[in-house]
Order: structure tokens, then sequence, then C-alpha cells
């Protein structure tokens, strides 16, 4: 099964990111991903002040600065991983290095409505 | 056969061997909600073909037979994902085998139950996805049980069952690394059922004190399931002194005895000695917690029923070890009273005075246990207030009235 890794972080968590041992650490997941053959697709993000957010409104396309939703924690990165079930996506997103100060969120893809690279899942 | 002779028969195959059929389903599909719905097609169809056909000689592989077929026709209609379709192919397969070999089919139902308590299922849910999954409990009764409507119950049930499905929760036993853990969360469900049932034990034909006696036979499943596993063992032996005692609990049908003034002839020995017998093959595996610690405490009180007296001495040492595994309100209560009783009610006082008070609020037992202390300590204005607090925190109408009976005897006029 396919699940999205989805890491939220506080605000000020985006100025630190940029830290060696974060960027160490953040690559070194990547590449253990990869190791493991799990690994689907994914990122970090920037920072949410680079955010744009469109939405189309009665044929109308609305475009405003800023994150879909102005909250204490925002995205911050996300990763695609094919795994044989729960227990090992969540094994995977508590070795995320965000899971030791922020929280990781493991959600399932919707299966087969879903593409991922050139491959349908 | 007759109607009411195949009737007995589906009964008893249900009542013994649902949860196996439900877990052996499941853990192929992965799907519990499919599986119910399947099995319970199963079941009709035997009501309606074993009457004439006669009852099979495999009553289980001729159920499973017919739920698997269920299975993949609501599959081909849902069109479910390729994957789950292989899965039942294997359900077709294994069937097969059950039905022409003299093997018991594989008993699942240890990986269910740690389904039921995953850490991905909402907390509330367990205990009663395990009341239903494994004794296949109705919805609506294990509602009255919990004190929510039907519609509620039912709706946090689906729910669960949805997850399960959809975020791939596997059908499995965990391994060593996480054993513990997960254990727990299986130990801390069925004792909910227990104390769930156990708190309106006074309503002894209810569906509560039914769920008392649930709890006992999931333990007692468990306990078979995994026989070397201490905790198991003294989750069955602490269920299993508190129901020893459920006769004893009230006098004249409706009074509170507290447990040190109850009539010992009136505990269960059969329980008892049952109970003995798994802590003392628990202890065997010298790996204590917190359920053989509690279950350890109850036998010390089991055991007024021969000595006569009760070890306070002992029980407040199995109370500071208890703290270390679970330092619960609930112990940390237990072990003030502890002090208290084994002749220092100071150190009783200051050590209920160290538990967080915004944790007591509304937690009765802390209050009757201050109420207690400070009886003790001849603070007899300061007393009554607190028994007045207790009793204003329990549902049990019988105690309300023994905790007013014990703050009136506090009231300066006497």
């Amino acid at each position: 099964m396919k699940y999205a890794l989805l890491v939220h972080q506080p605000k000020e968590y985006f100025d630190r990111r940029q830290d060696q041992t974060a960027i160490t650490a953040g690559r070194a997941y990547g590449e253990a991903l990869q190791a493991a053959g799990v690994f689907v697709g994914g990122a970090g993000l920037q920072s949410p002040k680079t955010a744009t957010t469109v939405s189309v409104r009665d044929g109308k396309r609305q475009v405003h600065d800023g994150p879909y939703a102005e909250t204490k924690e925002f995205l911050a990165g996300f990763g695609i991983i094919d795994v044989p079930n729960l227990d090992a996506a969540l094994e995977w997103a508590a070795r995320h290095p965000a899971a030791a100060d922020s929280a990781v969120e493991v959600r399932p893809l919707l299966g087969s409505h879903f593409v991922v690279g050139n491959k349908v899942s | 056969m007759s109607e009411s002779a195949t009737h007995a028969v589906v009964d008893s195959v249900a009542r013994n061997s649902y949860g196996r059929l439900i877990a052996f389903l499941a853990a192929r599909s992965g799907d519990v909600a499919a599986a119910e719905d399947a099995l319970g097609d199963a079941f009709v169809a035997a009501l309606r073909r074993w009457p004439t056909e006669g009852v099979p000689e495999k009553p289980e592989a001729w159920l499973l037979h017919v739920a698997r077929n269920r299975l993949i026709d609501a599959a081909r209609h849902n069109q479910v994902r390729k994957s789950s379709e292989q899965s039942l192919q294997l359900i077709a397969e294994e069937a097969a085998t059950l039905a022409a070999t003299n093997e018991p089919f594989p008993d699942e139902r240890l990986k269910l139950l740690f389904v039921c308590a995953h850490p991905a299922i909402e907390v509330a849910a367990r205990t009663p996805l395990m009341l239903q999954t494994v004794l296949g409990i109705d919805a609506a009764r294990i509602a009255s049980a919990f004190l929510v409507s039907p519609a509620a119950m039912g709706q946090r049930l689906v729910r669960a069952k949805t997850k399960i499905r959809d975020a791939g929760i596997p059908f499995r036993v965990p391994e060593s690394a996480e054993w513990n853990d997960r254990l727990t969360f299986v130990l801390d469900a069925i004792y909910a059922a227990y104390t769930t049932g156990w708190e309106n034990l006074m309503e002894t034909t209810s569906t509560h004190h039914a769920l008392a006696e649930d709890a006992i036979t999931i333990g007692r499943t468990l306990v078979q399931l995994m026989p070397a596993e201490p905790e198991a063992r003294g989750l069955l032996a602490l269920m299993l002194y508190c129901e020893s005692r459920s006769a004893a609990r009230y006098a004249n049908d409706s009074e509170f005895v507290p447990l040190d003034k109850q009539d010992t002839a009136r505990w269960s020995q059969t329980m008892i000695d049952e109970a003995e017998n798994h802590l003392l093959i628990a202890a065997s595996f010298k790996r204590m917690g917190r359920y053989q610690l509690e279950a350890a405490i109850q036998s010390i009180h089991a055991n007024r029923a021969k000595s006569g007296r009760i070890d306070w001495q002992e029980i407040l040492l199995l109370y500071e070890g208890l703290v270390q595994f679970a330092p619960s309100i609930g112990s940390l209560v237990g072990r003030a009273v502890a002090f208290a009783q084994s002749g220092k009610p100071a150190a009783g006082l200051a050590a209920l005075e160290q538990i967080p008070p915004d944790r007591v609020i509304d937690y009765q037992p802390y209050w009757a246990a201050r109420g207690h202390l400070l009886e003790l300590l001849n603070r007899k204005h300061e007393a009554q207030t607190a028994f007045t607090r207790a009793a204003s925190l329990t549902d049990d109408p019988a105690l309300r009235e023994h905790l007013f009976k014990r703050a009136d005897s506090n009231s300066n006029e006497t």
C-alpha cells in the first residue's frame, strides 16, 4: 500500500531548516527510504511565506497570497512510500527526523485513483 | 433435523466459534465489516439449509465456505482492488483444505485482538470493537453497557472498522520490540470492559454486569492464546479476584460493604483459587508488571478468608512497586490508603496531597480515601467535607449512601 507521510511543523521551525544537522538528518532519511526500496516520491517544502493558494469559483480564478489555512502548524514536507501495511508506514514515520519535535501524519493514498510517477498504483 | 434442533446447533457454533471465524476471515481480507456481513449471511444460510440437508460434519468449514463465497460476491460487486481478490482466493483454497482434512482451522483471534487495540484505533472504540468481533456481542448491548446511544456506538464501530480496512492496519502479532506497548493496549481494553461492568455491579441482571463476565471470557481466551505471557495471567487473576467478591459487595441487596468488612463466606473460593493459580504461574516467569502487582494486592485481601487479617505492610510494598510501573491516580490513592492502614495516616495524607489536584477533581476514590485518612487523623470537619464530595461523585446509589453515612459520622453533632 502507498502512504503519504505529511510533516507538520510550527512556523518557527521553518527558519531552522537550513541548519547543517537538519540537512544531514533529512538527507540520511531520504537515503534510507531509497535503500529500503520503499520511496516513491517526496520533498521538503519552502516556508509558508512562499505559498500562493488558488481556487476556481464560478469559472473565476481566485489567487491569494499565503498558505491554505493560517494555523500554528504548516505542511513542511511530504513523502510517499510504498510499504505492506500501516505498521510499516508508522515505523518509517517514526524515523522521520521531524517526528522527534514535530508531527508526521500518515495517510493511505486513494488506491487506484492516484497516479504516482508513470505507474498507476 | 427439526428447526429448533438446527437453531440449537447454530447457536452453539456461534457461541463457540464466532470470534475464531471472524478472525480467520478478517485476517485474510483485512476487512472486519465485510467478514461480519459474510459470516452473518452464512449463519442465515445454515438456518435455512441445515434442517433439510442435515448439519454438515464440519459446521465451521461449511460456514467458512459460504462466507468466502459471499466475500467474493461482495468484492466483485464493489470492484475492490486486485490484491483483495487474491487474498479471497487464498481463503477459498484454505476453506477447501479445512473441509477435506481433520486440521482445525487456524486460530487468528490473537491477531484480531491486536488489531482491535491498535494504537491507530480511537481508544474509546477498542473495547467495544473487541467485544463485538471476538465475542459477537451486538452493538446495542455494548452501547447500553457504555451508556451511549446505539446509534453513536454503531458509528464508532463502523468508523473503527473502516479505518482498519482503509488505513491497512495489519493482522499480525507484534514483534518483541513493540510487544510490551502493544500488549498493554490489549490488556487495558479488556480491563476497561471489566471495570465498566464492575462499576455497575449492583444491577446483577443488567448488561453492565454481563460485561464483566464477557471481559473475563476474553481474559481467559488471551491466556489460552499466550500462555507464557505473565501480564495476561495477571490481568485474568485481577478480574477473577474482583469477581469472586461480587456477592459480598452488597449486604441485604442494597447496602454497600467495603472490601475489608465483606463477609468472606460470601466470596467465591473457586474463583479465588483460579486467580491464585494464574498468579503463581505468572510469577514463575519472573517478569513483573502492572496487572500482576494489582492482582497480588487483591490476593492479599483474598487471604483474609483464611488468615482473618490483612497484611497492609505487604500491600504497601506492592503499591510502591505498582506506582513504579503505572503511576496512575488509582495506584497513588491506593498507596496512600496502604500507608494509613499500616499505621501511618500522616504519611498517607502527605502521599495523597502529592497528587496534582486537577487530576482528582472528579475522582471519587480519591475523596473517599481523603475522608478516611482525615478521619484517622481526627480532622473531622475536613473528613466530613471529603466524604460528602466523594458521595456526590459516584453513580452507585448504595455507595453514595455509604459515603454519606461516613460523612455524617464525622459531623459535629456526633
